[in-house]
């Protein structure tokens, strides 16, 4: 049987008064009962009385009651009012001691951050400097593991470095194919159109491979790879850093920095031109078939053009950037792992700055050898 | 008078066929702080996962009360989980949640109360545990026992009538230990709830445990049951003992 929660004021005598408390006082009833309503009716006795609780009308109980119970014994007490809780059953007064008996500590209670915008805007800078700094941080201490590297004594294994390798390169072919293949069929419709207004059709094949090998083949592969590989990167050593899986690798002696992030550097670094290659010879194929099969020319005459219009300078450059964008994508991925905190939302958080923070990279990179390449007329 | 809260029948329990302990039959009454013990690599935690259903039995049946955890509906059954707690070893609070947010997340979805009032419950379990004060923490910010009891307090919340606890005091000095034993003997008592505990900590079986039920690794079942107190003075089997008195010989 289920009765809803209730409480009486009784007057025992002159000098006591009796709180007795009835029915269900559980989660699922007990939501509309005030602790400040039984203030209110107390305040009307004397404040010498002797208030005593009665639990003989009381049946179930469970956290509801003890909640309520909590604030009024503390509420009274701060009154100093005299109360005997003696009437509870034993579970309950068990309860408030158990519940009373480690106070809060001292200074344990957490500040509330201010919230105006002068403050967030403040904070926001705040961070950005202090993320820039740890980056170039990041960016010396992988310079100095390399350096290490250079004359044999870094610390990591061959296999690990391979593994990458595998990772980063073969395993990446197939997206690489797709997305190489039809940005050259992209850059080749696009300005065959324009290219056609001037009856100039055959030029497509320059633009094609001069777009593919010069900006496009990098660019394009540098993105997949970000999102594969960077945040892959991110991923794995930000896990490794919630089990505390880094701070063993370093009482082990092994620098984190040596024996995680340089195999992963040094495989993307490696295997980035080489993806930059594969990707503006599909690049140029897709323009081709676009070519051949759209504007009707010959395949021979597509070739040849082909061959005309690219220079091994075109060619290094493309494989320069790729270079440039391995390792940028490497310390972004690697960065925002080995920064990452010890929850399982700051991984997800690191994986996805880490592919926001290689994009940012990569173009601002792009920009800057782009603008050199051009004052240098190469 | 006993009276089972849960029964296990002939239970047997595999991972892809390979067996873990089979033809376990036993009751847990309800006030029992019930210890399942047992050597490192037995099937305690597999146990344990089996009795909150997140493990399906190779063969077998648990039911509480009456009814089958089983064979149940998925909405009866998911009733009959709500009328349980688990502690899990690490604690497995939601990182990404303050304590106060942890606690109140089954509250919130599992009860109308106002946001106000969850508040003041989660507060109140808290300081249950000996965290007052500490509910906008987030578990990264406070100490492994602290996770702990923060656990505790979520297994709590929504006032079961069964707690399960995972190795409680595991990675605990002592004396965290036996303040979590008092913890979990005193919410016994006052919630008048049925604890049970895997454990393999001596210290922890003695001063709490009122029944218990032990898993041989070897003959992959149980070979011993009852109060431990009693287990250690009248058990003649020598696994049991060994066990019981830390003896590494033979």
């Amino acid at each position: 049987m289920n009765a809803s929660p209730s409480w009486r004021l009784d007057l025992v005598d002159l000098k006591t008064v009796k709180l007795s408390l009835m029915g269900d006082w559980t989660l699922q009833y007990a939501e509309g009962q005030k602790v400040e309503d039984i203030l209110i009716a107390l305040s009307r006795f004397s404040r010498d009385s002797l208030f005593i609780l009665d639990s003989s009308g009381l049946n179930k109980w469970d956290s509801a009651l003890m909640v309520f119970l909590l604030e009024f014994v503390k509420t009274v007490n701060a009154r100093s009012l005299n109360l005997d809780i003696s009437g509870l059953p034993k579970g309950v007064l068990d309860l408030i001691n158990l519940a009373s008996e480690v106070p809060e500590r001292e200074g344990s209670e957490k500040k509330k951050s201010s919230n105006d915008w002068l403050t967030l805007i403040g904070n926001a800078g705040g961070r950005l400097i202090q993320d820039g700094l740890r980056l170039t941080e990041f960016l010396g201490d992988s310079a100095n593991s390399f350096r290490g590297f250079l004359f044999g004594r870094a610390r990591f294994r061959a296999i690990d470095f391979w593994l990458q390798v595998q990772e980063c390169g073969p395993s990446a072919l197939p997206i690489v194919t797709l997305i190489s293949l039809l940005v050259g069929l992209i850059l080749a419709f696009v300005g065959a159109v324009q290219l056609a207004l001037f009856g100039a059709q055959l030029y497509i094949a320059d633009l094609v491979v001069l777009g593919m090998m010069r900006e496009m083949g990098a660019l394009m592969t540098a993105v997949i790879m970000s999102g594969r590989s960077g945040a892959a990167f991110a991923a794995q050593i930000g896990t490794m850093n919630v089990n505390l899986e880094i701070s063993a690798l370093k009482v082990m002696g092994f620098p984190p920095m040596d024996f995680l992030v340089l195999p992963r550097m040094l495989a993307l670094v490696i295997v980035m031109p080489l993806l930059c290659i594969y990707s503006d010879l599909l690049g140029v194929i897709g323009g081709g078939l676009v070519s051949v099969a759209f504007f009707d020319i010959p395949v021979t005459q597509f070739l040849h053009r082909t061959a005309g219009a690219v220079h091994l300078a075109d060619f290094f450059i493309g494989m320069f950037k790729a270079t440039i964008f391995g390792a940028l994508i490497a310390l972004a991925g690697c960065a925002r792992g080995m920064q990452c905190g010890r929850t399982a939302s700051s991984v997800g958080d690191a994986a996805t700055s880490s592919v926001v923070t290689a994009i940012v990279f990569i173009v601002v990179a792009d920009s800057v050898i782009t603008l050199v390449c051009d004052r240098l007329h190469i | 008078m006993p009276d089972p809260v849960v029964t296990v029948e002939n239970l047997t329990m595999a991972y892809d066929g390979f067996v873990i302990q089979r033809d376990l039959s036993f009751e847990i009454n309800r006030g029992d702080i019930f210890m399942i013990m047992g050597s490192s690599g037995c099937g305690k935690s597999t146990l344990l996962l089996h009795l909150v259903g997140l493990l399906a039995p190779e063969k077998g049946d648990i039911r509480y009360g009456s009814e089958s955890l089983f064979r149940a509906s998925s909405s009866e059954r998911e009733r009959l989980i709500r009328r349980i707690g688990v502690l899990f070893q690490s604690g497995a609070l939601l990182s990404s949640m303050t304590l106060a947010e942890n606690i109140s997340l089954p509250l919130a979805e599992f009860t109308k109360l106002s946001s106000g009032k969850i508040r003041k419950i989660a507060s109140y379990k808290l300081a249950l545990v000996g965290l007052a004060g500490f509910e906008d923490y987030y578990p990264s910010e406070i100490s492994g026992g602290m996770q702990k009891r923060a656990g505790l307090a979520r297994a709590m919340a929504l006032d079961p009538e069964i707690l399960y606890f995972d190795e409680p005091s595991a990675g605990l000095d002592p004396i965290s230990a036996k303040l979590l034993d008092d913890l979990i003997k005193n919410l016994r008592d006052s919630l008048g709830a049925t604890v049970v505990v895997v454990s393999h900590e001596l210290p922890s079986i003695f001063s709490i445990g009122t029944n218990s039920i032990f898993l041989d690794t070897t003959s992959r079942t149980s070979i011993a049951s009852g109060s431990p107190k009693k287990l250690l003075q009248e058990t003649k089997d020598p696994r049991v003992k060994r066990f019981l008195t830390r003896d590494s010989s033979g």
